[in-house]
C-alpha cells in the first residue's frame, strides 16, 4: 500500500487549470461543421441527403430574398458525423473545432442570419450566488449509446478533476441541484426519469447532454424512443454533441452557474464572447 | 459436418457457406454439429421480400399471399478456425423448435426474435419477453418492414421467484436501479440475499432498448456506418468495421491495403483506451484509489491521442464500407503512444503485485470453461476462462495475419484472470499500433462499395469486449432492408448472472467491473 502512495506522489499533478488557463485537452477534436450559406449552390441537396439525424433540411419557405439560404441548419440535431463536410461540393460546410455548444434556449442552436444577443437570455440572477461554488449533480441515462456516460465519467479523471470547480456528482436525486440527462428517453426510462426529477428539491435545474437528449438524435421518434428530454422535463441548458467532450460539458456547467458566457448564438460560436 | 454438402448450399463471399435447413432437421443437425465441436454464434430472423418455396415442408408455404413471413438464420462456426456457416430456415406456418436445450446461448436470441419478429419457438424454456420490458407491448412486430408504431407500455413489476422454506423471513430483497449510483448506464438488478450471501440475482436489462436495428431499415449502406458507430460508443470502431465487412462481403469488394492497415490501427487504439478505462474502474471497485486515478488518467491520455489522430475521442467518422473516409493524422501518435507505454508498464506491474487488490480479484466471479462456452461468453471473458479464441486470428480480417498478434489466454476463470488477459491485450495493442506505424504502405484508402440489390453479407470484428457480428440484407433499391447486430455485451450479459448466484454482496461490484460490460451494446 505505501508503494501506491509513493507511486501516486511521483506522478505529480495531472489536472489542467482550464478554463482559467492551460490546456482544455481537446486538440484535434472536430466539432459541429460551420455553415456558410453564401457558398451554397442552388438546387444542391447533397448535404441534406447525407444528414442522417435531419439537422440540415430544406427551408420551408424561401422568403428571405435572392441570396438567402435555402437550408435550415439545426445544431440541436447535429451528431458531428462530418458527412455534410465530405459531401458538400462547394465548401459551404467546413470542419471546425466548434464544440462548446451549450445554450439556454434551443432556438439559439438554429442557424440564423441575425439573432438576438446572448445577454437577452439572462438566467435567474441568484444562481451564481447560491450554487456558484457548490453544485451537486445527478446523472440519468435515458437510453444513450454510452458515449455521453464515457465523457461524464471522464470529468472525474485527474485531468479534468471536476471537484476543483466545486461541482460534484451525487448518488441521490434528493441531494441534487442539477439533473444531467443523456439519451433520447426510451419508453422504459421515461418513468424513472420523471421520478428522479420529482425527488429533487427546489430550485432544480435540468441539462440535456448530447444530441439524443437535445433532440432525439439518430433514434428520436422511433418505436422505442421519444425525441429527447424536452417532451418530458423543462430544460435549462441544452448541450448537443455526439458526444459532447468533457471540456464542452464543463463549459455548459459553468454557463449554467453564470461563471461562463453562452458562446453560441444563431447556431454559431460568437468568437468574442467575454470569458467570465 | 465434414465432407457432405447438400446441393442447396451456395458459397458466399469470404467463404461463408449457406445451407438450407428444414424445420424438422434444425435440432438434430444442431446437436450433431455441437457434438463435433461446432459453436452457434448467434441467430436472428428477417422478413425477405419474396419467399422461396421450400420443397420438403408440407403446408409450410400456406401463409396468406403477399404477407412477409420471417425467415430464420443461424450463424455457426463448425470449428474455431473455420469460416462461419449460415443456416437458413423457413418455418412458414410451423413453429420452429427451441434450440436452447442443445445450445443454451441461443435462448436469448430466440426470445429476441419472438419479441421483435413475432415468431415463437416450441419448448422455449423461458418464454417471457426479453427485450421488451414487462408491460410493454408491440402492436405489430417492430422488425416487420414498414413503420413500427410506438410500443404500448403500462409498467408492470417483473416477476420474481417465490421464496419459501423455514428461513424465508431471513431472505432480504434489494432492488437496485434502473438509475444507479454514480454515472452508470441504466439497468435494474434484484438481489435476494441472506447476510452477505447472494441467493439469487436477477438483472432487468433493456431499459435502453432504442430500436437500433430497426433504424437501419431504408438507410443507404454509405450512411449506415454512422448508425453502426452509435450503437455502442466505446465500440464505435469495431461496430463500424463489422458493419463494413458485412457490406464489403455483400458487394464483393476488396479494401485497399493501406486502409486495412489503418483499420487495424483504429481497432487497436480502441482496445487500448477501453482496457485502460477498465483498469481504472476495476481499481475503483477494489478501492485502490491511486490505481483508479492512474488508470483513468491513462485512458484520458489515450482519448486525447485518439482525437489528435482522428478528430474524435471515440475514433468515429473514419471507417466506411470500402475503406476509410479520410486519412487520419498520424504525426502525433508515436509520441503519445510512447508516453502511455512508459507509464503503463510500471502501472500494470503494480496492479499485478498489490496484494490488497489481488485479494479482492482472486476467486471472485468464477466462470468455468464449459459454462463460458455453452452460454457464449466472448472476448477477454472467454479467454480468461481458458477458451483460446479470437476472430483476429481464427477468422482473420484485415492484415492481422501479418502483424505480431498474440492472443492472451488464462486458465484462472476469475476476476484476476480477466485483469491479466486485458493487461496482456493492452500491451499487445501498443505493439500492434507501433507495427502499423512502421509498416504502413502507401496507396489509396478507399474503393467504391455498392452492394447489389437483394444481396446479403456477414461481417465481424473483435471489439475490446469480444466479437461483434453484423448480418446485412440489401433491398431491391440497394438500401438496407435488415441489419442484425450481435454485440459482445449481449453475449456476456447472458453469462454474467451465473457468476453472481451464491457469491457475496461485497464482491458484486468487483465482479461486474471485471466483466467490463456495456448496456447500450446489449440493449441496442
Amino acid at each position: 500500500m505505501p508503494l501506491w502512495t509513493f507511486y501516486g506522489l511521483r506522478q505529480g499533478k495531472a489536472s489542467t487549470r482550464w478554463p482559467a488557463d492551460g490546456d482544455d485537452g481537446q486538440a484535434g477534436v472536430l466539432g459541429m461543421p460551420r455553415f456558410d450559406p453564401e457558398k451554397c449552390q442552388d438546387g444542391c441537396r447533397e448535404c441534406v441527403e447525407v444528414c442522417l439525424p435531419g439537422a440540415i433540411t430544406i427551408a420551408a419557405d424561401d422568403a428571405g430574398g435572392p441570396h438567402s439560404s435555402r437550408l435550415d441548419v439545426n445544431y440541436g440535431r447535429c451528431i458531428a458525423c462530418q458527412m455534410c463536410v465530405e459531401s458538400c461540393p462547394t465548401g459551404a460546410f467546413t470542419a471546425s473545432d466548434d464544440w462548446a455548444f451549450g445554450v439556454r434556449r434551443r432556438e439559439d442552436l438554429v442557424w440564423a442570419r441575425a439573432a438576438a444577443s446572448p445577454e437577452g437570455t439572462a438566467l435567474r440572477g441568484e444562481i451564481r450566488r447560491i450554487f456558484g461554488r457548490s453544485l451537486h449533480v445527478r446523472h440519468v441515462d435515458a437510453g444513450s449509446c454510452n458515449g455521453c456516460e464515457s465523457e461524464l465519467q471522464a470529468l472525474n479523471n485527474p485531468f479534468y478533476n471536476l471537484h476543483r470547480l466545486g461541482i460534484f456528482f451525487t448518488p441521490s436525486p434528493r441531494f441534487a441541484d442539477l439533473l444531467l440527462v443523456t439519451g433520447p428517453v426510451t419508453y422504459a426510462m421515461r418513468g424513472p426519469l420523471e421520478e428522479a426529477y420529482r425527488a429533487m428539491p427546489e430550485p432544480r435545474f435540468v441539462m440535456a447532454i448530447g444530441t439524443c437528449a437535445v433532440s432525439g438524435g439518430v433514434n428520436g421518434g422511433g418505436h422505442a424512443c421519444g425525441r429527447g428530454v424536452e417532451d418530458v422535463l423543462p430544460i435549462d441548458v441544452y448541450l448537443p454533441g455526439c458526444p459532447p467532450n468533457p471540456a464542452a460539458i464543463i463549459e455548459a456547467l459553468l454557463m449554467l452557474l453564470q461563471r461562463a458566457p453562452q458562446r453560441v448564438n444563431g447556431g454559431r460560436i460568437v468568437e468574442d464572447a467575454n470569458r467570465a | 459436418m465434414t465432407g457432405e454438402q447438400p446441393p442447396s448450399s451456395e458459397p458466399l463471399a469470404r467463404d461463408s457457406l449457406m445451407r438450407d435447413v428444414p424445420v424438422w432437421d434444425l435440432e438434430p443437425r444442431c446437436r450433431a454439429a455441437i457434438a463435433e465441436g461446432a459453436r452457434v454464434q448467434f441467430a436472428y430472423a428477417w422478413f425477405p421480400e419474396k419467399t422461396n418455396e421450400m420443397p420438403a415442408e408440407a403446408g409450410a408455404s400456406a401463409a396468406p399471399p403477399g404477407a412477409r413471413v420471417p425467415e430464420l438464420r443461424y450463424i455457426i462456426h463448425p470449428a474455431p478456425d473455420h469460416a462461419p456457416e449460415i443456416w437458413r430456415c423457413q418455418p412458414g406456418v410451423l413453429q420452429p423448435p427451441s434450440l436452447a436445450a442443445v445450445a443454451p446461448l441461443v435462448s436469448w436470441y430466440e426470445r429476441e426474435i419472438t419479441d421483435l419478429c413475432g415468431l415463437g419457438f416450441e419448448d422455449q424454456p423461458q418464454p417471457e419477453p426479453l427485450v421488451l420490458l414487462p408491460g410493454a407491448h408491440a402492436e405489430r412486430p417492430p422488425l416487420q418492414p414498414g413503420i413500427a408504431p410506438p410500443l404500448v407500455y403500462t409498467p408492470e413489476a417483473q416477476s420474481l421467484p417465490e421464496i419459501a422454506g423455514s428461513a424465508h423471513r431471513d431472505v432480504q430483497l434489494l432492488p437496485f436501479g434502473p438509475i444507479r449510483a454514480d454515472v452508470f448506464e441504466s439497468a435494474q438488478f434484484t438481489f435476494f440475499y441472506i447476510g452477505e450471501g447472494i441467493l439469487h440475482y436477477q438483472p432487468q436489462l433493456f431499459f435502453k432498448y432504442r430500436g437500433m436495428e430497426k433504424r437501419f431499415e431504408g438507410v443507404t449502406p454509405e450512411l449506415g456506418v454512422v448508425l453502426a458507430e452509435r450503437v455502442s460508443a466505446v465500440g464505435s470502431v469495431a461496430h463500424a468495421l463489422a458493419y463494413s465487412h458485412a457490406l464489403e462481403s455483400a458487394a464483393q469488394c476488396e479494401v485497399p491495403p493501406r486502409a486495412e492497415w489503418l483499420r487495424v490501427l483504429l481497432a487497436e487504439l480502441e482496445r487500448l483506451y477501453n482496457h485502460l478505462h477498465y483498469f481504472g474502474h476495476l481499481c475503483h471497485t477494489t478501492t485502490l484509489k491511486v490505481g483508479e486515478a492512474q488508470g483513468k488518467y491513462l485512458e484520458e491520455l489515450a482519448k486525447q491521442m485518439n482525437a489528435e489522430a482522428t478528430g474524435s475521442r471515440f475514433l468515429r467518422n473514419l471507417v466506411r464500407p470500402g475503406g476509410l473516409r479520410r486519412e487520419p493524422w498520424l504525426t502525433e501518435i508515436a509520441g503519445s503512444l510512447r508516453k502511455i507505454e512508459s507509464e503503463f508498464g510500471p502501472y500494470a506491474q503494480m496492479l499485478e503485485s498489490s496484494s490488497t487488490h489481488l485479494d479482492r480479484l482472486m476467486t471472485t466471479g468464477v466462470l468455468g470453461k464449459q459454462l463460458a462456452f455453452d452460454l457464449g461468453a466472448t472476448g477477454p471473458i472467454e479467454r480468461a476462462s481458458g477458451i483460446d479464441r479470437d476472430p483476429r486470428r481464427d477468422q482473420p480480417y484485415g492484415i492481422y495475419r501479418e502483424l505480431p498478434l498474440r492472443v492472451a489466454v488464462r486458465e484462472g476463470c476469475d476476476a484476476r484472470a480477466r485483469q491479466q488477459v486485458r493487461i496482456a491485450e493492452a500491451q499487445n495493442s501498443i505493439e500492434l499500433i507501433r507495427a502499423v506505424l512502421q509498416g504502413l504502405p502507401q496507396g489509396p484508402i478507399s474503393v467504391p462499395c455498392g452492394p447489389p440489390a437483394h444481396s446479403e453479407g456477414l461481417g465481424w470484428a473483435e471489439s475490446p469486449r469480444g466479437s461483434v457480428y453484423y448480418a446485412v440484407h440489401v433491398d431491391a433499391a440497394g438500401r438496407l432492408a435488415r441489419v442484425k447486430i450481435k454485440s459482445p455485451s449481449f453475449s456476456n450479459w447472458r453469462v454474467f448472472p451465473y457468476t453472481v448466484h451464491d457469491t457475496n454482496m461485497m464482491d458484486y461490484a468487483i465482479n461486474e467491473a471485471s466483466f467490463g460490460l456495456t448496456i447500450a451494446g446489449c440493449a441496442r
